[in-house]
């Protein structure tokens, strides 16, 4: 330690408590850039939050998403007002863009969830950089999810009656409704997610509120902080709590999912009704997730230049976890085609020639070229290692996870069982209003958060220097 | 209020009543000076009535003109003056919440059906057949079923108006003294231009009149009448007669373009009695009747028909002649016509021939000539006396007295009902003819084309609101008794032709009662004609009649461009109920199609003119099709081009009644009108249209259902519908269950949670689908009982119909001359309900009688049962559809039904509310509901008694039966949500004969 200029306040060192002494050979590569030291890693995130001067980007970028936010109010007013009708649903199709969006949207925030808290557990260190960005992606992403499931119903003041609490009617809800678990699946998820974050925001906070040197930005961060003072005490707290909560949130990646297939599976329409649909749709929500990550890091870390600390070994990894989880995908997808066969259903069969054949076949087919072609680019090194083929497949995968919803839910529903019960479904403009609204609303959060809030963790890229490792402390003497 | 004091409602009517609209507010103060408004306004409203004491500042004056449109919807909704009586032995005092029924009659045409109608608190409510009535049987059409809306709609004509000003009709009578004055001499130049007539008491007003003007002149018209069926008879028996048929003793009937099972006065009759002789019961039923049908457009009956051969309308009369050569002896061109000739033949005195009123008079005389020589006259097909009080060829009475008031004889002209601007032929030029009249006046129900071209209007009641009487199919006298004092101060007919006779104080009561005791009625028969409504034994009787003269050789009709048929609509009628929502959302039986009229033609000819199948199959499935130009003796016009399989080629159907610009909020703007096409040479249509296809946007068609094929080659085998021939029945009865698509037996031990347990009782339907026609009759008594909403066409395009039962209809085999199948689709009520586990909120759940309950006011409408509800008969309030805010619809809804919100799902309850009516008479008598007490809405309307309904625990019972009929079968069985709604397979009675023959077909749609 004497060796290097360190003015890092001694709260800030993340205590070693890990005891290793493997050879270096063996340690992996750095995943951050060279010539980096605790102090430049906490200078150049915390400057961007306390002193660089706001680009003018930023305000460019927020006020545009705003101007969704302003239409996702206008949409939602509306709706109000008028009711459901506004939407394209109707008898057949009793969900359209509603609960497209709504799993969307959920699926996206997976990513985040699974970098915080499995990668976590899996001590999988390249996830540092990117955790607390994917983090409050899968915050917003949730909130911006939460919006459909409270605001399809017919009548939303009644919302709460999903809930399980003791009232006057002497009503339960009916616990055997998907729906009613989606409620607890949701609600759970938003809740450890928000406390995942913030308490892995907690040192940053305090870091945040002794670099400030205005006294109101002092104060507001030293609130958030909790007083954090760094001591071993409370990072002995913090990493028991962290671990625990990472502990928690490690089955809700598998469960949220799970459970919002079950909205699907459990119901009886060709093309719901079927075994694999969990797997399935948390394999496609970390798929979707990934995609988003990539969507927004890589343009974050070129504006932000946080390219030493997003480094391309991070979005290789995440073009790997891509192609992985579109495998899984693909093979979801070729499962059903053998189900619908083998059966000799004839209602999943039709399903199936409808999927492929009928009105809605050219979505079907953009369906496999966003998610079953485009991920196959990253089987090659070239593709996986180019921010702009990066990007494109990831543009392509949520386009087509938003596809693969709307394969799953109006075009399973528009035909099913009865022919002279069939019907199409179209998005109307409300419909498109409310996505884009809650586009707006999710990207205004996320500029909120990069612009107040150190989007890398500070102290645990810190943790990522050669001097952090407990044998580079030996070497050092 | 207290009992004590007795309101004179009628004195506040009165009072207000002949009123014009500036005085009302005056008047006002004058009601309020009245001793028995105080009173009144004393025991009602306590607080406003002191601040009227004290003066009225500018808040209570608000609260006052609150008040005194409360009262004048109080005023409005009271029983008629005279005496009613109830249908069968029925408490006579009303007991709050109970219904009482009476008996009535709707005319329609001029005849009369029986009704029944229940009555809410002096509100009437709902309709019901008359089961005694001859013309119904207890069964009901989509038009009286929906003349309850039509009772409360509040485009109703309301007030009397001189050239639109409003005006009183004691002014009215004033007016009308100097015409009567210049008519004093010899009545020439008083017209009067009625509907068809078939009411005595009308009869004999009419009647005095001509007798106190013997110059006046007596016109008749209706749209859609019946001038080829008169026309017919009198050129087969040298007069007018009334022709009725026994369809109970036919074996064989033969239909000549006519829809006698959903057309015409007699349609729910021979609906019924056709029906008798097509129910297959296992073990019981030896034969059945076999019905061909010869038609373009493809009806009610050609859909059910055994055998249907599509051809063009110029043909029928050609191959009608044929048939009577055959029957006659002689050889038949084509092997239909030499099968058909000859199971006539074998069916001698067994058979009915019945011709289409859209047929020219010379089929019909054919027809009559063949029922002769297959002996079927006196035997199947009855001749009476004419019906109608005045039987004359009414298109030749309009030319006369178009003809008349052109060359300037009329110089008054009194149109009671009807709408001649509207649908008089387009070469009579009406409008401009009735413009040279001095004096005009025109009752009716709405203030239409035809009132906006009168200088008087006269605003008629709804037949629920007066007295009268009108003659039944087969000229049973039937009397019309009011359920509801007049809404808005209407008045009947009778009143208008009192007025005319000059004996201005006498009622529509004190008229029709004089007519019946001044022909030996007494009191104690009169009460008993009102209590069962009509007279026992009044009909027509039966005279001889033989077809005399010859019937002229006719001519192969020359080949010249497209056909058209001209038909009245078969929801709105001839555009009379053009204003009435619940008619212009009844999906059209055929076309399915709401809201509007289309030109329909076969498939071919569809592809002949440019609007390939392709085209079509996308356009329809996105709710659209196109727009073709018609050009028809001059006449151009675009309308939409509808396909429909097994409709003749080189023929186009167009229906006429739609394209009001007059006839209320619902009406206008809705369809086209096509009236222009009906020249009075050619009422009904003829040759040489030419139909192109022009590039415009496609047009947009509320249909309800797109997709009719269940060929598997289409859409898998899915057995939905399972039919045979009787024929292959009788060989193997059990045939609906080997089509693969039944469980395996696993009941009881297939569900983690346990069996329903049904102590009392398990609801459950069958329906018959061998005997429905389609007709719609269900879907609008649902609609009327259970209170539910129209959405409009709009909504309809978006998919949203809130139709709680429906009526699919499905093709198989060759397009151009499928074989039809009307699936009615209620809620099935599943055992294992797919609907139930999903609701969140356990708004839908079991009852203890296992039916699917909806708790509306638990529903926060998450669309997840309507989603996985396999039959889709689940529906949604996506606005608020449901008007809360019509004050005349409030007192037209069953109060024993909730009316929806907003963003609430509903279906079918099997009508719960008559199941627990039922159960709590049953429970007071300590006695179990006995089979057929409750019946279900639909039921009670079906005129072929195609559904029923009942108690499954009860093995007596009929519904248990018809279950345990070999052919009764579920549908989607292979899901095992185990319905309790289950249908009857459909058999139909082909000609082995014709079957051999015909060629196998294997063009799939």
């Amino acid at each position: 330690m004497a060796t290097t200029k360190d003015t890092t306040p001694v709260h800030e060192v993340r205590p070693v408590t890990q005891e290793l002494r493997i050879p270096a050979r063996y340690l992996p590569t750095p995943t951050i850039g060279p010539g980096h030291s605790f102090a430049t890693i906490t200078d150049h995130i915390s400057t961007i939050v306390l002193r660089r001067k706001t680009p003018i980007g930023w305000f460019i970028g927020l006020l545009i998403a705003m101007g969704g936010v302003g239409l996702l109010s206008i949409s939602i007013t509306w709706l109000l007002v008028k009711g459901i009708g506004i939407w394209g649903i109707n008898h057949p199709v009793g969900w359209g863009m509603d609960i497209i969006n709504f799993v969307w949207w959920i699926g996206i925030g997976h990513a985040g969830t699974l970098i915080s808290a499995i990668l976590l557990l899996l001590r999988q260190e390249w996830r540092t950089s990117i955790n607390r960005f994917a983090e409050a992606m899968t915050l917003f992403a949730v909130a911006s999810a939460g919006l459909y499931p409270a605001l399809h119903t017919g009548r939303p003041w009644f919302d709460y009656w999903l809930f399980p609490y003791p009232n006057t009617m002497g009503l339960w809800p009916q616990f055997r409704s998907p729906l009613m678990w989606d409620v607890f699946a949701v609600s759970t998820y938003a809740t450890v997610s928000a406390l995942f974050w913030y308490v892995g925001l907690i040192p940053d906070l305090a870091t945040l509120r002794d670099r400030a040197t205005n006294i109101w930005v002092k104060r507001a961060y030293g609130a958030f902080a909790l007083g954090w003072r760094g001591s071993a005490k409370h990072w002995l707290r913090y990493e028991h709590a962290y671990l625990l909560l990472a502990g928690l949130s490690t089955p809700l990646v598998l469960s949220v999912h799970t459970i919002v297939s079950f909205d699907f599976a459990v119901a009886q329409i060709p093309g719901w009704h079927a075994t694999f649909f969990p797997p399935y749709f948390v394999a496609g929500a970390v798929f979707a997730g990934f995609a988003m990550v990539l969507t927004l890091a890589i343009p974050a870390r070129k504006f932000f230049r946080l390219e030493d600390f997003i480094t391309m070994k991070h979005l290789e990894n995440m073009g790997k976890v891509l192609l992985a989880t579109g495998l899984i995908v693909v093979y979801a997808y070729a499962m059903e085609w053998f189900y619908g066969l083998y059966s000799g259903n004839a209602f999943e069969g039709y399903m199936l020639k409808n999927r492929a054949t009928g009105p809605y076949a050219k979505m079907y087919v953009a369906l496999w070229v966003c998610n079953g072609l485009a991920p196959q680019l990253m089987w090659f090194k070239r593709f996986r290692t180019s921010t702009f083929w990066l990007f494109v497949v990831a543009m392509f995968v949520n386009v087509g996870m938003w596809l693969e919803r709307f394969v799953i839910i109006p075009a399973s529903l528009h035909r099913d069982f009865l022919p002279s019960s069939w019907g199409m479904y179209h998005g109307t403009f409300w419909d498109w209003s409310m996505f884009i609204g809650s586009i707006g609303l999710f990207f205004s959060l996320l500029f909120l958060f990069v612009r107040f809030l150190p989007m890398i963790s500070i102290f645990e890229m810190r943790t990522l220097l050669p001097e952090a490792q407990a044998h580079s402390h030996e070497e050092a003497h | 209020m207290s009992d004590t004091k007795e309101l004179n409602f009628t004195d506040f009517r009165e009072r207000i009543g002949d009123l014009r609209g500036k005085e009302y507010w005056r008047s006002l103060e004058e009601l309020s000076r009245s001793e028995v408004f105080d009173d009144f306004f004393h025991s009602e409203f306590p607080q406003q009535a002191l601040a009227l004491d004290k003066g009225v500042d500018r808040r209570d004056f608000v609260k006052l003109m609150g008040a005194s449109v409360a009262m004048a919807g109080l005023t409005a909704c009271r029983p008629p003056d005279e005496k009613i009586i109830p249908y069968v032995n029925q408490p006579e005092n009303l007991i709050p919440g109970k219904p009482i029924f009476f008996a009535s009659a709707m005319p329609l045409g001029g005849y009369a059906k029986g009704v029944l109608v229940e009555s809410h608190m002096n509100r009437p409510t709902k309709i019901e057949g008359n089961p005694d009535h001859p013309s119904s049987l207890g069964a009901s059409d989509a038009f009286m079923q929906a003349s309850i809306l039509g009772l409360y709609d509040p485009d109703r004509s309301q007030v009397v108006r001189r050239t639109g000003e409003i005006a009183t009709w004691s002014e009215f009578i004033g007016a009308i003294q100097p015409v009567l004055a210049g008519a004093k001499a010899n009545g020439a130049g008083l017209r009067i231009l009625t509907q068809t007539l078939t009411s005595p008491t009308l009869g004999s007003q009419m009647q005095a009149l001509l007798t106190q003007y013997p110059g006046m002149k007596w016109h008749q018209w209706e749209a859609a009448g019946g001038d080829n069926t008169r026309e017919g008879s009198r050129q087969a028996f040298g007069s007018y007669a009334n022709v009725i048929y026994d369809f109970t003793k036919a074996n064989v009937v033969v239909s000549l373009g006519s829809d006698f099972l959903d057309e015409g006065p007699g349609h729910l009759r021979y609906a019924r009695d056709f029906a008798s002789r097509r129910r297959v019961r296992h073990g019981k039923t030896t034969s059945m009747n076999r019905l061909y049908a010869i038609e373009s457009s493809v009806s009610s009956t050609g859909s059910i028909a055994d055998h249907r051969l599509p051809v063009k309308p110029s043909e029928i009369a050609r191959i009608a002649q044929e048939i009577l050569a055959c029957v006659n002896g002689g050889g038949a061109t084509t092997p239909f016509i030499a099968a058909l000739a000859k199971d006539l033949a074998a069916n001698r005195g067994a058979s009915i021939v019945v011709a289409g009123e859209e047929q020219p008079p010379i089929v019909h005389a054919i027809a009559l000539a063949i029922n002769q020589a297959a002996g079927n006259l006196g035997a199947t097909v009855m001749i009476t006396d004419p019906v109608e009080v005045a039987p004359v060829n009414q298109l030749e009475s309009l030319r006369q007295l178009v003809t008349d008031m052109n060359s300037g004889a009329v110089k008054a002209l009194i149109i009671l009902g009807g709408n001649p601007v509207f649908d008089a032929p387009a070469d009579f030029n009406f409008k401009g003819a009735l413009q040279k009249v001095p004096f005009r006046a025109h009752l009716s129900l709405y203030y239409d084309e035809t009132s906006m071209l009168s200088q008087w209007h006269i605003p008629e009641t709804h037949y629920l609101e007066t007295w009268g009487d009108a003659r039944a199919h087969d000229g049973t006298v039937t009397i019309m008794q009011p359920l509801i004092a007049p809404l808005y101060n209407g008045r009947a007919a009778i009143e208008v032709l009192g007025a005319l006779i000059g004996g201005m104080d006498a009622t529509p009561y004190a008229t029709v009662r004089n007519y019946w005791f001044g022909r030996g009625a007494n009191e104690t028969s009169w009460r008993k004609t009102l209590n069962d409504g009509f007279v026992a034994g009044s009909a027509a009787p039966a005279r001889g009649g033989s077809v005399s003269g010859s019937i002229p050789q006719i001519a192969p009709a020359v080949a010249s461009g497209i056909e058209i048929e001209l038909r009245p609509d078969p929801t709105i009628h001839d555009g009379r109920f053009a204003n009435n929502a619940w008619l212009q959302e009844l999906p059209k039986p055929q076309t399915k199609v709401t809201w509007d009229n289309v030109m329909i033609v076969g498939p071919r000819t569809a592809q002949e003119i440019g609007y390939a199948p392709e085209e079509r199959e996308r356009l329809v499935n996105e709710k659209r099709t196109r727009l073709a130009e018609i050009e028809y003796r001059g006449v151009r016009m675009m309308l939409p081009l509808w396909v429909v399989p097994g409709h003749a080629e080189g023929t186009a159907t167009i229906c006429y009644g739609y394209g009001r610009e007059q006839g209320g909020r619902i009406a206008n703007g809705a369809g086209f009108n096509t009236y222009p096409f009906r020249f009075s040479n050619a009422l009904n249509g003829g040759a040489g249209a030419r139909i192109t296809i022009p590039a415009r946007d496609p047009f947009k068609v509320a249909c309800t259902q797109e997709h009719q094929s269940i060929d598997p080659k289409d859409v898998g085998e899915r057995g939905i519908i399972r039919e045979t021939s009787f024929a292959e029945y009788q060989k193997n009865p059990h045939f609906v269950h080997e089509g693969g698509h039944e469980l395996e037996k696993v009941h009881g031990k297939d569900s983690l949670y346990p069996e329903f347990e049904y102590k009392q009782h398990a609801w459950a339907m069958a329906i018959d689908t061998s005997v429905c026609t389609g007709c719609n009759g269900c879907v609008v008594a649902c609609q009327s009982e259970n209170n539910i909403a129209t959405v409009g066409k709009e909504e309809v395009v978006r998919e949203r119909e809130l139709h709680w039962l429906r009526i699919d209809r499905y093709y198989k085999g060759d397009i151009a001359n499928p074989e039809v199948f009307h699936q009615p689709v209620p809620c099935m009520q599943c055992e294992a309900a797919p609907c139930e586990p999903v609701c969140p909120v356990e708004a839908t759940s079991h009852s203890e009688d296992g039916l699917n309950d909806m708790t509306y006011n638990r529903c926060v409408g998450t669309r997840y049962c309507s989603n996985n509800c396999p039959y889709k008969v689940r529906r949604f309030n996506f606005f608020q559809y449901a008007d809360y805010d019509t004050p005349s619809l409030k007192p037209m809804r069953n109060p024993d039904v909730t009316v929806r919100t907003r963003g609430v799902m509903e279906k079918c309850t099997y009508c719960v509310q008559r199941i627990n009516h039922a159960k709590i008479e049953a429970e007071k008598q300590n006695r179990r509901v006995k089979d057929g007490e409750i019946v279900t809405a639909c039921q009670q309307a079906c005129p072929t008694q195609a559904i029923v309904f009942g108690d499954m625990t009860d093995p007596s019972s009929e519904v248990a039966k018809l279950k345990a009929e070999p052919t009764n079968y579920t549908l989607l069985e292979e899901l095992n949500t185990r319905p309790r709604t289950t249908y009857l397979a459909t058999i139909r009675n082909p000609n082995p004969e014709l079957l051999a023959s015909a060629p196998v077909l294997e063009e799939h749609h």
